[in-house]
This record gives structure tokens, C-alpha cells and sequence, in this order.
């Protein structure tokens, strides 16, 4: 007989707030209300790719799973898509519990499974900082560098690049100091702890 | 000559979907005492009735065939609807061409459509050498015995004394209440139990209508509805009731303690005891089984503690003979004997209980005083496991059924844990989970949301023990993870399974039971609450699993049910019964012996045998056992049956010859 490969989390061992109740708290959603029908996983686009499908990470947040949930590639594969929350029948958004988890993962220095993905995220954020807006040429390039992989969708990026897709020069927005305004305040909560 | 009218119904599509109904109807028509045939998309409705009616005065028809569903369903319906345009209703005769065709041969449309008239064919030679009979008349006992003293027999009993009828409610415990008295509170509503039952108590108690007899077993049913008669046994509890006062000074000073059943073994009783717990004035009964004075004959520490004089170690069963016009049976529901189901530990691990043991945990007035405690060390635990479908459901191993309390029960447990034990987990390991009744799904979700219930999809697969943990291996299926869990106490949502003895009553009765030892009801849907064996009603869990919402429903049921049938002042009963041809019947006395009903008698003085046509349910095994065929059936003689017979084998004949000409033989 296989061994198990794993044990729910003792109540016993308790301290403070649990997992599911900090989840609950930062994403604002009652997530004690799946009764797992599955309509979030079987409409995942992404969900092939994963490796634990939607419904069950909101089934491991239950159980209490901090390291395994917030160590999962599942909640980087996310595109945010928003398929599963319109569809639950008990309003759980669930595409804004990925990313309340994405942060929580940051947050605790859990090392991201799918780095590219956390890079990809970083690069973007970068790109808005500066412009306003997403430059994708020079979002491209950081993202290169910061990964180090340069080869991959290279053919692709000609293609995009012959067709006018990455205009060579940014354009700024004109708001730019309510820009750096929201950034210098997501930051501060950011310095705070969450 | 006959005058015939042929109704063929379509029944929507369930006949006309698969048979040519109106080619039927045709065929039919063009023989030769056939004066009217036609077909209807609904025979059964008022519109159909009527057209038969019409048919029966215009057409001056003197037999009837509607060839529709199984008699079972509509023959009553048409059979009054003859009656109606005043022709004797046994010259109508139903020909089953749904059941027994278009539902079985639904692929085949010219074949059905064939075997459809054939049927019809074979209807109408019956038909044509039916007589016209006359129904049979019986007189009427207006009392009613109930079997079982639960909630469902309860009901049953109150409903029925408040509509004035005699009532004699027996119950083989020395308590009324059954297995409602041994639960906590009751979902969804959280009622107490004992706020359920004891009004109902005080009402059967004082009732001047109701004989309420406790301790006591039915020992023999003879005779038929409208006149049962019932012997019943009062066991000897040893114990002179009338003299007791219930002090309870016996039961204290009894050196003899034994496991309690009704605690499920989380607490001990004496072998003088009363079946629930003190308090509700309940007399004691000695178990002469554990009862050092029955064992070893020396004993008498009840006698001496008795200040009344009560105690009788030479009491004996005592018999009663009661005549009644109807039995109720209320028997109820046991546990499944979980030590059956090696993997799960039940009665190895002690910290493995089911969940009536966790109900009586539950009670204020249980073993523990309403704690929630392991068995093995007295314990609070803190991490439960609960295990659905505990022998639930198994086609395989144990019983194929849904149980259908469990969901409820379980969610309730656990709800109730986490109030009773702070800082208590409750995991629950479901299949599937059913909340079918009002208000139990959101009694279910509120639980899961505000307690922290765990579900975890899949059956468990091994518990064992550990240390002091009872180990629990099982799957979650939703996430395909194994799970393994240390757990303090595992409770197991066994199986409801019919109350032992159910068969034994079942035989005396003559009441009829599935492969489980469920009563049968007549049908499922149209006559729910009465058995086949006319004058037997049902209710409760011996009928099947069902929570008290349903049994309750179920028992009114059964009281109105039996109000109607003692509306009427003689019982009339359908004259399709057995006779006897006394110039052929040689009175060897077969007859007598294979009657299930007691209905054949032999005659002495003209040495031939009888028919009680009261008794006589019809059914037909004297006329298969007589030597001489001298016995008949009325409406079903064996000229009647060999002249159906014939028609199908001059069909299948024809037919092959058809085959034949077709293939150029």
C-alpha cells in the first residue's frame, strides 16, 4: 500500500490567526463557502497546466496547507481571466484569490515556482512605474535581462516588432504624479507587512 | 352475443411512442363482437373516461376492454366508471399493453404493435365467458393494533384515538419512544428530542382511548382485514407493575452491572434496569439472563430493596387476545453491525463509536451528562473523525441503500462537537452528500461555514490504532490526495438497517419484505403506506430509511388511511375469489393445507372442502395443487386461461407461416 503522502494540519497545532483566516482577511472573500462543484476548475483555461487545479488550492486553503498552496506554480499559471469568479455559485473570486496568494507568496519569501512568471510580473510593474503605461520593447528587454533567457519567442517578438507592435519610443501618460503617488503608497503598505 | 367496446390508450407516449395504436384499433375493430374501437391519448383522464361511458350508452355495449397499463394502476378507475353507466363492473377488463409491451419491446415497433393486439385478443376471449359478480361483503372491527412504540407508532396511535377510534399500541421495550428517545437534538431545528416525545407521551398515557402495552411481543395474527385476531404476549418483567412505584431502589441496590444497550455501551445498567434513563416514572424489568438470582438462584437484593412488595421471580408470561380491523406496523430501524467492517476498528478500537453513541454523548441525561468524552480515557477530543456511509451503499459487502439520515446527522454531530468541545476539528469523509428536505441543505452549509466543518471526498480506508490516536487512512478525491489523520475518536454514520425480528414479525403477519427485510408497500407512489396484504398499513423506518420529518408525514399517513377505511360500515372485498365445484371435489383436503390464508375449510358433513370467501385473497395456489380441478377461480377459470393461451399460439403459428411464405418455403 502507497504511504500517505500527507497529513491535514493539526488543529493542535494552532498559533494565532490560521492560514484560511489571513486569506480570508487579505482577499475579502468567504472562502469556508466552496462545496467544491468544480465549475472554477472546469472552466480554467490554464488549469491543464497546473499542478494543483483551482478548486483544490481553495480546498487546501480549508485544510490549512500554507507552504504547499503558497509554494504552487498553480497560482502564478493564473492569467486572471476571472472565468471561475463569475461562475461560482457561492461569489468566491476566485481569480483575485490568486492573486492575494501571489502576494502572500512574495511576502513570505516563498521562492515562486514558475519564476519567469514572477519576473514577467516585476518587468510590468517596472514598465508602469516609468511611463505610466506598459513600453513593451523596453519591458522586453528588462524582462531578458532579469532572466537571462533570450531566445525564447525571439521569432515571435520579430514578427510583432516588423508588424509596428513595439514602437521604439515610450509614450508618457500625462497623470504621471498620481502614477508615482499609488506606487509610493502600495509600497508603504508593502514596508508595513501586508 | 357479446357487445364489446376496445379502448386503446396512448398514455402520451409511453404506448403510443413504441405500438401504431390507431392500427390497432382497426384490427380490433373488424372482429366480430368488437362494436366499438377506438383510441385515446389519455384513457385514464376525465375526457377518457367519458368517451367510455359515451361508448357504453350509445353503442349499448355489454363488456369493456381497455387495453392501457397494468391493472395495478387504473383497473379500480375504469371498473367505476363502468359501473357508472350501470353495467356490472367485473365485464370490464383491463389488457396490460404498456408494462407488458411498449415499454419492453421499445425498439420494435411492428412486433409491439403485433403482441399489442394479440394481447387484446387474448383480453377478449376472457372477457366473453366473464360473469357478472357481485362484491362481497364483510363485517368491520373498528380498533386498531400498533406495532411499536416509536415515534412513528406514536403518531400513528394518537391521530387515530383522536378520531375515536380504539387504539392498542405495542411496545416490546418497557418504554415507549424508541430510538428518538435516544437521540440528543434533531436536525435541522435543533429540537431537543425529549421536547419532541414528551408531549407526545403524556397524550398516549392519559388517552381513554388508547392501551398503551409495554414489554409485550405480538405472538400470533389470525383472520383478515376488518378482523384480525392478535395474541399478544406480555413478557414477565418480574416485576409487579401495578404494585411498583418506580422508586428505583431495585435498580440502585443491584450488585449486577452489564453494558447498557441503550447507552451503546458507554455506560453500565443493572440486571434490573429501566430501558431509558430515570426519570420519566419508567418500571423496571429484571434481565433474567444476567440476574444472579436466575443464575445461580441466590440473589434477592431487589426483593429485600423493595418496600412495595414488587418484585416476582415467578411472574410468567401472560397472553391476550385482542380483535382488531387493522395493524399498523411501526417497527423501526437497528445500527448495521459495524464490527462487520473489520477495516474501520468498530468494537476493537474504543475510541471508534457510531453514531447513536454519539447522540447519547450528545444528551444532557447520557453516560457523560452531555460532554463529549473519549471512551478509552475520558478524554475531550480534539481532532474527530466522521465516517459516512458506514456499510451505506456497498451493493458489494453490505447494504446497496442511502441511509439517508447520515448527511444530516453527521453535519449535525459535528456542529454540535465544535459547541461542546472548544477548539475541537471535525473532518468528514462523505461520497455524496444529501440534504433533500427543507431546509437541510442551508442547515448543512451554515455548518460548514461557521464551524470549520472539513469534508473530504472519498471513503476511508483503514483505521487503526496508534499510541492513544486512532490512525484514519483515506483519500480526498476532490484534490486526488491521499490523507492521513491522527485522530482522538472516529464516529461512523452507520447503516440503518430494518429492527431485528422484523422477518419473524413479518411471516406472522403476512406482511411482505425486500431482500433487506424492509416492508413492501403496496406501490411506491399510489399506495405508499399500505402493504400488499390488505388491512396492514406501514409506518416509519421498517419501511425504509427515513429521517422523523418523513416518519411522522408517513404516520398520519397510515392514521388517515386506516380513518377512511373505517368509514364504511361493512368492508367490501373484490368476489374474484376461489370456488368449488362440489359435484368434482373428492375432499382429499390439499387445499387446506396450501392455503396461505386460512380461507379453505373443510365441510364434514358433505366431506368436500370450502371456500372462505372472506379469507380468500385469490391467489390462486388451490387451484394449482387440486387433483381434480375441482377448485376454479372466479372470472380466471381454466377454460378462460386456455382460451388466452390458444390465442397467442394461433398468432405464433400464423405468424411462422407468414415467415415461411415470405422466405419461399
Amino acid at each position: 500500500m502507497r504511504e500517505p503522502s500527507m497529513g491535514i494540519e493539526p488543529s493542535e497545532g494552532k498559533k494565532g490567526r490560521s492560514f484560511i483566516e489571513e486569506v480570508q482577511e487579505r482577499s475579502g472573500e468567504n472562502i469556508r463557502l466552496c462545496y467544491q462543484c468544480l465549475k472554477c476548475t472546469a472552466g480554467c483555461p490554464t488549469a491543464p497546466y497546473m499542478d494543483f487545479n483551482p478548486n483544490a488550492i481553495v480546498r487546501m486553503i480549508q485544510w490549512g496547507l500554507k507552504q504547499e498552496v503558497l509554494e504552487s506554480k498553480a497560482i502564478w499559471l493564473c492569467v486572471s481571466c476571472e472565468a471561475c469568479g463569475t461562475r461560482c455559485p457561492n461569489d468566491i473570486d476566485i481569480g483575485l484569490l490568486m492573486d492575494t496568494l501571489r502576494e502572500m507568496s512574495l511576502d513570505e519569501g516563498y521562492q515562486a515556482r514558475e519564476k519567469g512568471i514572477v519576473t514577467l510580473h516585476n518587468a510590468f510593474m517596472e514598465s508602469i512605474r516609468r511611463g505610466g503605461r506598459v513600453h513593451e520593447a523596453t519591458m522586453m528587454v528588462e524582462y531578458k535581462l532579469r532572466s537571462g533567457d533570450y531566445w525564447t519567442d525571439l521569432v515571435s517578438g520579430v514578427k510583432l516588432f516588423m508588424k509596428g507592435k513595439f514602437p521604439l519610443l515610450p509614450r508618457r501618460i500625462k497623470g504621471m504624479n498620481s502614477i508615482r503617488e499609488i506606487y509610493r503608497k502600495a509600497q508603504k503598505k508593502v514596508d508595513k507587512g501586508g | 352475443m357479446k357487445k364489446i367496446g376496445v379502448f386503446i390508450c396512448h398514455c402520451g407516449v409511453n404506448i403510443a411512442g413504441t405500438v401504431d395504436v390507431k392500427r390497432v384499433a382497426r384490427e380490433i375493430g373488424e372482429i366480430e363482437d368488437v362494436v366499438h374501437s377506438e383510441d385515446y391519448i389519455y384513457m385514464c383522464s376525465d375526457p377518457g373516461q367519458l368517451l367510455i361511458r359515451k361508448a357504453i350508452r350509445e353503442d349499448g355495449l355489454n363488456g369493456v376492454v381497455v387495453a392501457c397499463c397494468s391493472p395495478s394502476m387504473h383497473e379500480v378507475t375504469f371498473r367505476k366508471a363502468v359501473k357508472a353507466e350501470g353495467l356490472n363492473p367485473y365485464v370490464c377488463e383491463i389488457a396490460n399493453i404498456r408494462e407488458h409491451c411498449s415499454w419492453v419491446h421499445q425498439r420494435d415497433t411492428e412486433r409491439a404493435t403485433q403482441k399489442a393486439a394479440e394481447i387484446i385478443r387474448s383480453v377478449l376471449e376472457k372477457l366473453r365467458q366473464n360473469e357478472a359478480l357481485e362484491t362481497l361483503t364483510m363485517p368491520l372491527t373498528k380498533r386498531v393494533l400498533v406495532v411499536g412504540g416509536g415515534i412513528a407508532g406514536i403518531t400513528t396511535s394518537v391521530d387515530l384515538a383522536d378520531a375515536g377510534y380504539e387504539v392498542i399500541l405495542v411496545e416490546r421495550r418497557p418504554s415507549v419512544g424508541g430510538k428518538l428517545l435516544q437521540l440528543s437534538q434533531t436536525f435541522p431545528s435543533l429540537d431537543d428530542s425529549r421536547c419532541l416525545l414528551g408531549p407526545k407521551r403524556v397524550e398516549i398515557r392519559g388517552h381513554p382511548k388508547i392501551k398503551v402495552m409495554l414489554y409485550c411481543e405480538v405472538e400470533e395474527v389470525k383472520g383478515f382485514v376488518g378482523n384480525f385476531d392478535v395474541r399478544i404476549r406480555a413478557k414477565s418483567a418480574y416485576v409487579d407493575w401495578e404494585k411498583c412505584t418506580a422508586c428505583g431502589q431495585c435498580v440502585e441496590k443491584c450488585p449486577v452491572k452489564v453494558p447498557s444497550e441503550f447507552e451503546r455501551g458507554l455506560k453500565v445498567r443493572k440486571a434490573i434496569y429501566t430501558w431509558a434513563p430515570p426519570g420519566d416514572s419508567a418500571k423496571p424489568v429484571i434481565d433474567p439472563g444476567q440476574c444472579s438470582h436466575f443464575l445461580d438462584d441466590d440473589c434477592a437484593i431487589c426483593q429485600e430493596a423493595c418496600s412495595e412488595k414488587a418484585i416476582d421471580y415467578h411472574q410468567e408470561d401472560r397472553y391476550f387476545e385482542e380483535r382488531v380491523g387493522a395493524i399498523v406496523v411501526a417497527t423501526g430501524y437497528d445500527l448495521f453491525p459495524m464490527e462487520m467492517i473489520g477495516e474501520y476498528g468498530y468494537g476493537r478500537i474504543l475510541d471508534v463509536i457510531d453514531g447513536l453513541a454519539f447522540e447519547r454523548m450528545l444528551s444532557p441525561s447520557g453516560p457523560t451528562g452531555g460532554e463529549i468524552r473519549r471512551p478509552s480515557d475520558g478524554r475531550i477530543p480534539r481532532e474527530v473523525v466522521f465516517i459516512q456511509c458506514a456499510a451505506s451503499r456497498d451493493p458489494e459487502r453490505y447494504m446497496p441503500y442511502c441511509s439517508r439520515v447520515c448527511c444530516m446527522y453527521t453535519a449535525k454531530h459535528a456542529k454540535l462537537l465544535k459547541r461542546k468541545a472548544s477548539g475541537a476539528q471535525p473532518y468528514i469523509f462523505f461520497m455524496d452528500i444529501r440534504t433533500d428536505s427543507k431546509g437541510y441543505e442551508q442547515f448543512l452549509q451554515r455548518a460548514i461555514e461557521e464551524e470549520e466543518l472539513i469534508y473530504l471526498r472519498g471513503r476511508v480506508a483503514r483505521v487503526f490504532q496508534e499510541g492513544d490516536k486512532v490512525m484514519v487512512w483515506g483519500e480526498d478525491t476532490l484534490t486526488n490526495r491521499k490523507v492521513e489523520i491522527a485522530a482522538d475518536m472516529v464516529v461512523l454514520a452507520t447503516a440503518i438497517v430494518p429492527s431485528q425480528g422484523i422477518q419473524d414479525l413479518a411471516a406472522k403477519l403476512r406482511a411482505t419484505t425486500d431482500r433487506h427485510g424492509f416492508l413492501t408497500e403496496a406501490h411506491i407512489k399510489l399506495y405508499p403506506v399500505e402493504s400488499p396484504t390488505k388491512g396492514l398499513f406501514l409506518a416509519g423506518c421498517g419501511q425504509g430509511p427515513k429521517d422523523i420529518t418523513d416518519t411522522v408525514a408517513q404516520a398520519s399517513a397510515t392514521a388517515s388511511k386506516i380513518q377512511s377505511l373505517f368509514s364504511q360500515d361493512v368492508l367490501s372485498q373484490d368476489p374474484l375469489v376461489a370456488f368449488v365445484d362440489p359435484e368434482i371435489c373428492s375432499g382429499c383436503g390439499i387445499c387446506v393445507q396450501v392455503c396461505p390464508y386460512e380461507a379453505r375449510e373443510m365441510d364434514e358433513y358433505r366431506g368436500i372442502s370450502r371456500v372462505h370467501e372472506a379469507l380468500c385473497q385469490g391467489c390462486g395456489a388451490c387451484i394449482a395443487s387440486c387433483p381434480n380441478n375441482a377448485c376454479e377461480l372466479r372470472n380466471s377459470k381454466a377454460v378462460q386461461v386456455f382460451r388466452m393461451i390458444e390465442v397467442f399460439e394461433d398468432q405464433q403459428k400464423r405468424g411462422s407461416a407468414d415467415e415461411r411464405a415470405v422466405h419461399g418455403h
